[in-house]
């Protein structure tokens, strides 16, 4: 098991790559071992060299037109070979919809445990990565090691930050590969309709649940959140059961942690709660003065979002 | 024929689930289950595809370390052909891996088919690892995150949600599919499709009949603690007059927090 070695970080979305690439760099100096990236696709060579900024040792780069698109079984083949040639001690793979499936049949492959959606990753004092993550629906946080190597952990969005840009001078390595024919073939692809700006990214969010009677409402939100330079958020029955948005803050939709977070209308489940944990300060208005939002909120209001998000509106253009 | 296989989690009702207070400790043993949410919607797809095709049949199967017959009741009158069970207490310690290889055990011996539905995670653990790793151990082709789903003959297409974008895809069966919860709302089975359920046969295949080896059963993984997270919380509540004392208050308060202004 001593054998393996490194620290290694792949996903296809670059950016959460840096942010992996920052957590990395601590476990494998910790574990005073070298720090590896992997990038797959098309025309991608700037970026890679821009990862050697952040904390990369050496960047492979397997490039090929036909990977443009995200490919799983060219991804899932290219990253086979290389880990299986390097053994690494420690695998980080973002856990975006696209890389979560290559990370679970990675470790397949190589006969090793995979844990996913890690919020948090630590080492213990035998040099093992201990992960964190939310499960029980929200209700509790689980830590976990693993018995084989590599060990292979998913990373979401958001969970590390970037790390700065430094002089720290990378290799880049380019490597051969062999295009597979894919077995899922891309039709199309349509952005989903979202603000211009990632909810995960936001300071601010004024968030709204069923207490929202009309469609039309959310304007009243939107003249809250535009004083404080926020932006709308909702539950998830209101995007999947109303299909008044496209997506949702919970444990199955968005986690964020904005500075302010405030729930006008939402009874506070426990999915929707482990969505915002990591918020600063939660602000809950309601008019049921049970609901359990108020459990987990810094500020609580007992009242009607309709009176209430007007008046605040105007409260808050007041203050100098 | 074509054979469509579903795969279902009996799962923790994590929104009954009870917090000791004082250990953080979960309360695992006496709270209700339930078909996994994602697990349903897999099964109504699986309802839905039939209606569709006519000539099909649906076979659930679930992994459980207790009974899970009532599960499977109610997965029957949903609308499930036949309900395969394969219960060990050994099922306890087992990972993503052991569930993926016990399923494809199960489905190698029900024999051919034309697609297997997942849920894209389940209710309770929440890793979403288990239909790749099925997808993988069968060598077939996985569709993930499936919001709509077609079936023509051997041609599926599906429309599958991404971070930031729809994408439609083709494919051939057999394959893996997961699904989210957006893609249907599942029935609920009137008294009658209950009747006639409990006139269906649940198989329970043991190890010896699947032939498992228990090794492959050893958990990789290994859970150091589960506990319920600190809620550190200020729950301040705002009261006041009227609405504007209120809203004053509120605004005050999250100055004084820096959280608001530039």
């Amino acid at each position: 098991m001593s054998e393996n070695k490194g620290v290694w970080v792949f996903s296809e979305d670059l950016d959460l790559t840096m942010e992996m690439l920052g957590k990395g760099r601590e476990l494998a100096d910790k574990l005073q071992t070298s720090l590896a990236a992997v990038v797959i696709g098309n025309n991608l060579k700037k970026k890679a060299d821009g990862l050697a900024k952040y904390g990369a040792d050496k960047v492979y780069l397997a490039e090929d037109p036909a990977l443009e698109r995200f490919h799983p079984e060219s991804h899932l083949a290219v990253l086979f070979n290389i880990l299986n040639n390097f053994k690494p001690e420690i695998l980080l793979v973002g856990s975006t919809r696209n890389g979560k499936p290559i990370a679970a049949r990675l470790a397949m492959r190589l006969g090793t445990g995979c844990i996913p959606d890690c919020t948090n990753l630590d080492l213990d004092e035998r040099g093992r990565l201990v992960c964190e993550r939310v499960t029980y629906g929200g209700n509790a946080v689980a830590k976990l090691v693993f018995k084989t190597k590599p060990q292979i952990a998913t990373v979401p969005a958001r969970a590390f930050d970037e790390p700065e840009p430094k002089d720290h001078n990378g290799q880049l390595v380019k490597l051969d590969l062999k295009v597979e024919t894919p077995k899922v073939e891309i039709v199309e692809t349509k952005p989903l309709e979202t603000s211009s700006v990632r909810i995960e990214e936001a300071d601010v969010i004024i968030s709204c649940g069923r207490g929202l009677e009309k469609k039309e409402d959310i304007s009243m939100l939107e003249g809250v959140s535009k004083v404080l330079c926020g932006q709308i958020g909702c539950s998830r029955p209101l995007a999947e059961d109303r299909k008044w948005f496209s997506e949702w803050v919970g444990l199955s939709g968005h986690k964020v942690r904005p500075k302010l977070y405030v729930a006008c209308g939402i009874s506070g489940v426990i999915q929707h709660v482990a969505g915002i944990r990591e918020a600063k300060i939660i602000v809950a208005i309601n008019k049921d003065p049970e609901a359990p939002i108020f459990e987990v909120a810094d500020y609580g209001v007992v009242g009607n979002l309709y009176e209430i998000l007007p008046a605040l509106k105007e409260a808050l253009q007041k203050q100098p | 024929m074509k054979r469509i296989i579903v795969c279902l989690k009996q799962a923790i009702d994590v929104t009954q689930l009870k917090v000791d207070p004082s250990t953080r400790q979960l309360i695992t043993a006496s709270a209700p289950k339930k078909i996994s949410d994602f697990d349903k919607n897999a099964l109504e797809e699986a309802v839905r595809v039939k209606e569709k095709l006519g000539d099909a049949e649906i076979c659930t199967v679930t992994v459980a370390s207790e009974d899970a017959k009532t599960v499977l009741r109610e997965a029957l009158a949903i609308g499930a052909d036949r309900a395969y069970i394969i219960n060990d207490p050994v099922f306890k310690d087992i990972d993503t891996a052991g569930t993926a290889y016990v399923l494809s055990q199960v489905i190698n011996k029900i024999g051919e088919y034309h697609l297997i539905l997942c849920g894209e995670t389940s209710l309770d653990s929440f890793s979403g690892l288990v239909g790749s790793r099925l997808a993988e151990l069968l060598n077939v082709p996985l569709i993930n995150a499936v919001r709509k789903l077609t079936v023509e003959g051997n041609t599926i297409t599906a429309e599958r949600t991404l971070e930031e974008a729809y994408e439609t895809v083709k494919a051939k069966t057999p394959l893996v599919i997961t699904v989210t919860r957006e893609i249907n709302q599942p029935r609920i089975p009137s008294l009658m499709m209950i009747m006639k359920a409990s006139k269906k046969e649940i198989m329970a295949w043991t190890m010896t009949d699947l032939g498992i080896e228990k090794d492959k059963l050893n958990s990789k993984i290994e859970l150091l603690t589960v506990l319920a997270p600190k809620t550190e919380r200020k729950k301040i509540m705002i009261t006041g007059e009227n609405v504007q004392e209120i809203a004053e208050k509120l605004a005050k308060a999250l100055i004084q927090e820096g959280v608001v202004g530039r």
